[in-house]
This record gives C-alpha cells, sequence and structure tokens, in this order.
C-alpha cells in the first residue's frame, strides 16, 4: 500500500476553525478541511470558534460541491462522566457525512469502529503514535486508514515510519509547534488544572491575562508569569512551552521559542518519502490566515511535483509564511535533527 | 514588522479628534456597528457578550470609544466606565481585520493590536468577527 515507492501526491490538509476560514480553504486550493464541534470534544476549544450541526452540514455540502474533503477532530480524551457526549459526538458527525474522523481515545476508536463500521478514521496526532508498529496495531484493531504523526520525530525517522506503516501517514507542514508528544503534555495542567489532552485547549483563555506593565507587555497563565515583551518586540501564544523563565541564574526560553514550524523546504524530499498528507495548523487564526497559507501550499506543493529537483521555496513563498508566524519567524523543529 | 503608509492619519487631523468629545464617535461606532455586526451576531455569542463594557482605541486618531451591546444592539458608555476589555490598534490595521485582509493573531504576534483585560471575552470578540460574512461597502479601502 505505502511501501511503494511511486510518487503520491499529498493531500494538503487545512485548518478550518469557522465557515469563512472553510470558505478561504476551499477557493485557495486545499484538498481537505479539518474542523470540530463547538466544545470540548476537540483541541480547539475556544469561544466562538468551530461548528454546530447546522454549520457543519453546509459546511461538507460547500465543500464537496468543490472536491475537498473534510475530515471532523474528535481528538480530546473523554472523561467518565463525558462519555455519552463524546460518543454522540462521533454519531452525529457519521450521520452528517463527515468524510473521516480524526480520534486518539481508544474507547471512541472502538465505539467508532463498531457503530460505524463504514466510516473512515484517522489517528490524532493526539494519539502519539510516533513508530510503525504502533500504527500497525491501531490499523489492525481499529481499521484506521491514516495516522498523523506528532512533531517529535526527525526526517529520517518519518521516513523509517511512513516506510513500514500499514496506514497512510500525514504529516505537519506548517503553523504553531507543540513540543510535547502530543497528548501528553501536562504543562497546562499544572499551571491551570486542564489539559489540553482533555479539556480541548492548551492555555484556556479564563486563566490568561495580557497586562501592560511599565516593563513591558506582561502574559500570564493562572499568576503564572509566562513572559514580558519589551514594546517592540514580537509577542507569542501564552503557552507554557514558549515561555521566558529564570533557570540557573539565566531568563531565557528553556523549553522552546515562540516560531512556527515551516517545512516548506522539505517539500520534495516528504514527496518522495511518500507522506499522504500535508496539515496546516491554526483553526483558532482566521479566514485571512487561512487564505495566505494556503495559497503558498497549494503554489508549493504543485512546483515539487511538477520538477521535484529544480524545487526551492520562492522568497515571497517564505515571507508570507514568516508574516503569520508566531514570533515572526520559522523552524524546522524536529524535522531536522539527526536522530535516526 | 511591516511599515505601511499608504493609509496614514494625518496628524493634525488625529491632534483634532483626540481632542473632541468622545461621545459622538463611540455613537457613531455604536450605531455602524449596529448596521453591520448586530444582525449577524448569532445567539449564544451576543449572549455571552451582553452588557460587557468594551473599549475600542483607535491609536492614530487618539480614539478611545466605550460602547457595550445589549438586547437592542450597541450603546456608547461614558467615557469613565472601566472596560471589560480592550482592544488597541490603528485605523488601517482595525479595517484590514474586518476586511479580512489581516489575520488578528498576526497583529497581536507584531505587536499591531493590543488587547487586554478580560482574554476570554477578547477571544469571544475575535472569533465571531472573524466567523461573520460582512460587507463594508462604505468604508474606506486601507489600500
Ligand atoms: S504547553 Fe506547549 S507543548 Fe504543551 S500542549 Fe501546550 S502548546 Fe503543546
Amino acid at each position: 500500500m505505502m511501501n511503494s515507492s511511486r510518487v503520491r501526491r499529498p493531500e494538503l490538509v487545512c485548518p478550518a476553525g469557522n465557515p469563512a476560514m472553510l470558505k478561504a480553504a476551499v477557493e485557495h486550493g486545499a484538498d481537505a478541511v479539518y474542523l470540530g464541534f463547538k466544545d470540548a470534544t476537540n483541541a480547539r476549544n475556544f469561544n466562538g470558534l468551530n461548528f454546530d450541526e447546522r454549520s457543519l452540514a453546509q459546511a461538507i455540502e460547500l465543500a464537496h460541491a468543490h472536491g475537498c474533503r473534510v475530515f471532523l477532530a474528535l481528538n480530546t480524551y473523554p472523561q467518565a462522566e463525558g462519555w455519552a457526549h463524546w460518543t454522540a459526538a462521533v454519531d452525529r458527525a457519521a450521520a452528517l457525512g463527515v468524510d473521516a474522523l480524526i480520534l486518539a481515545d481508544l474507547g471512541l476508536l472502538a465505539h467508532a469502529r463498531e457503530r460505524h463500521p463504514e466510516l473512515r478514521i484517522h489517528l490524532s496526532v493526539q494519539g502519539s503514535a510516533t513508530n510503525h508498529e504502533a500504527l500497525a496495531f491501531y490499523h489492525e484493531r481499529y481499521g484506521i486508514e491514516r495516522a498523523v504523526l506528532p512533531r517529535v520525530l526527525s526526517l529520517e525517522q518519518v521516513a523509517q515510519v511512513v516506510r513500514q506503516s500499514p496506514v497512510a501517514v500525514e504529516v505537519f507542514g506548517f503553523g504553531g509547534l507543540c513540543v510535547m508528544v502530543e497528548g501528553r503534555c501536562a504543562l497546562s495542567a499544572y499551571a491551570t488544572g486542564q489539559s489540553p489532552n482533555c479539556h480541548g485547549a492548551c492555555s484556556p483563555a479564563k486563566f490568561v491575562r495580557w497586562d501592560e506593565t511599565p516593563q513591558g507587555l506582561e502574559a500570564r497563565l493562572n499568576g503564572f508569569l509566562i513572559d514580558r515583551y519589551a514594546p517592540e518586540e514580537p509577542a507569542g501564544y501564552p503557552t507554557l512551552c514558549k515561555g521566558r523563565f529564570a533557570v540557573g541564574g539565566h531568563t531565557y526560553y528553556a523549553i522552546e521559542e515562540p516560531t512556527s514550524l515551516n517545512t516548506l523546504e522539505l517539500l520534495p524530499r516528504l514527496i518522495e518519502i511518500g507522506v499522504a498528507a500535508i496539515k496546516i495548523e491554526g483553526r483558532q487564526r482566521s479566514a485571512a490566515y487561512v487564505a495566505q497559507v494556503t495559497r503558498v501550499w497549494r503554489e508549493a506543493i504543485d512546483a515539487a511535483l511538477a520538477a521535484p529537483q529544480d524545487f526551492s521555496p520562492h522568497p515571497q513563498w517564505l515571507a508570507a509564511l514568516d508574516r503569520v508566524s508566531e514570533g515572526a519567524s520559522h523552524t524546522l523543529g524536529a524535522y531536522s535533527r539527526p536522530w535516526k | 514588522m511591516m511599515k505601511d503608509d499608504r493609509f496614514v492619519i494625518p496628524p493634525a487631523l488625529a491632534r483634532i479628534v483626540s481632542r473632541l468629545p468622545q461621545t459622538p464617535p463611540a455613537a457613531v461606532l455604536a450605531f455602524a456597528l449596529d448596521r453591520l455586526l448586530f444582525p449577524r451576531l448569532p445567539l449564544p455569542e451576543l449572549d455571552a457578550l451582553l452588557e460587557q463594557p468594551l473599549r475600542i482605541e483607535v491609536s492614530d486618531l487618539g480614539l478611545r470609544l466605550a460602547l457595550t451591546l445589549t438586547r437592542r444592539g450597541f450603546r456608547p458608555l461614558p467615557a469613565h466606565v472601566a472596560p471589560r476589555l480592550t482592544l488597541r490598534a490603528t485605523t488601517r490595521d482595525f479595517l484590514a481585520l474586518l476586511r479580512r485582509e489581516e489575520d488578528a493573531d498576526t497583529l497581536f504576534f507584531q505587536r499591531r493590536l493590543a488587547l487586554s483585560g478580560d482574554t476570554e471575552l477578547g477571544l469571544l470578540v475575535k472569533n465571531t468577527l472573524d466567523a461573520i460574512e460582512i460587507e463594508l461597502p462604505f468604508l474606506p479601502r486601507p489600500r
């Protein structure tokens, strides 16, 4: 299946936090969009974002009319009291006719497989599967057809997984960087008692405070000072992993810097490796962001497919992507590591 | 950081505007939002925004507009009411946001959009605005 060395055209999978973003993605050449319901069943549970049953039905109709597929993220972990709510969300998505569900929780995987055998299932990045044996297990047991790899593997490691995986592999191409093995980060829970894995939001807004002080703009998470920005200094998301902390007498980005992942220059290699899809992060952003990023990635993927040897990222592409980046710079993240 | 001087308010005009009483501009803004936004606000979002004192600061004009949302539309507030949420940007960036030419997080990262007060409310305002289809026929194009 995935093991052949034939060139495959990677699908461009774009974020849709609302109908306007979905429209922007479709218009600018997304092959698929991913979205979520308006509640804690997905990892972008923010006020005013996401879809209800009616807007989802309209979204599916619009996307399908343009040959764009719709994936629904249901990728948080239900607690005991939430079980019925989460399974109802699975059933609703199936009834509305999404093209695939993006799941992480084993119970939900089992539920979806049993109740909706015809439904396509993708393993969410929140499932944190980083090796081909894990993917083989999810495939055999739950019939997943694709897995999204966490942003913690080097390019060589991605290649190894793809080579031996029984299912298609999707990787992150651009956007905010989550440096922990996704689905297992407890930083936000340490400060607020709520983790993105169960409540659908890292640094939930109700715990975040931005204050302009004489020392600069301060970002606090439930009282913990995450960062303090000088007047013109680019700001980042108020997540603990991207804060500046005093460690051993130095104050610096002790975990990760506020930059965005951008793998544009790796495109020919990703295609050669045989990844099935490239995902753009950012359901919390806006239609303007989706339009700008989708346009660049559409052009880049088409260019890399047409002439992989001659491919190099246009400076305008990189400039457009850097403009919308957190911290206005980019990194190759783990992809550039020598790990094998 | 991007500098763009294609749409800059002349300093002399800004000086005059900032000295005018701020209630009439707030009333104008409330009127504009009633026409543009109010009929399109989705119900759950409308509920969450009700009676929250908001402040919009248009930095290049020196305007600080206080207003709130009621069941019957936007209303100006007296300038001394403490806001739950303050949004500050230039005229150009506010218009670009409404026109969906700019992304709010991008402007925020670049420090062109400042948000202070209740972050949850801020996120709700930002996401609600972005989710609504607004036509802005009578506003000047910033480019
Ligand atoms: S704190 Fe950082 S690494 Fe952890 S979930 Fe949030 S974004 Fe990801």
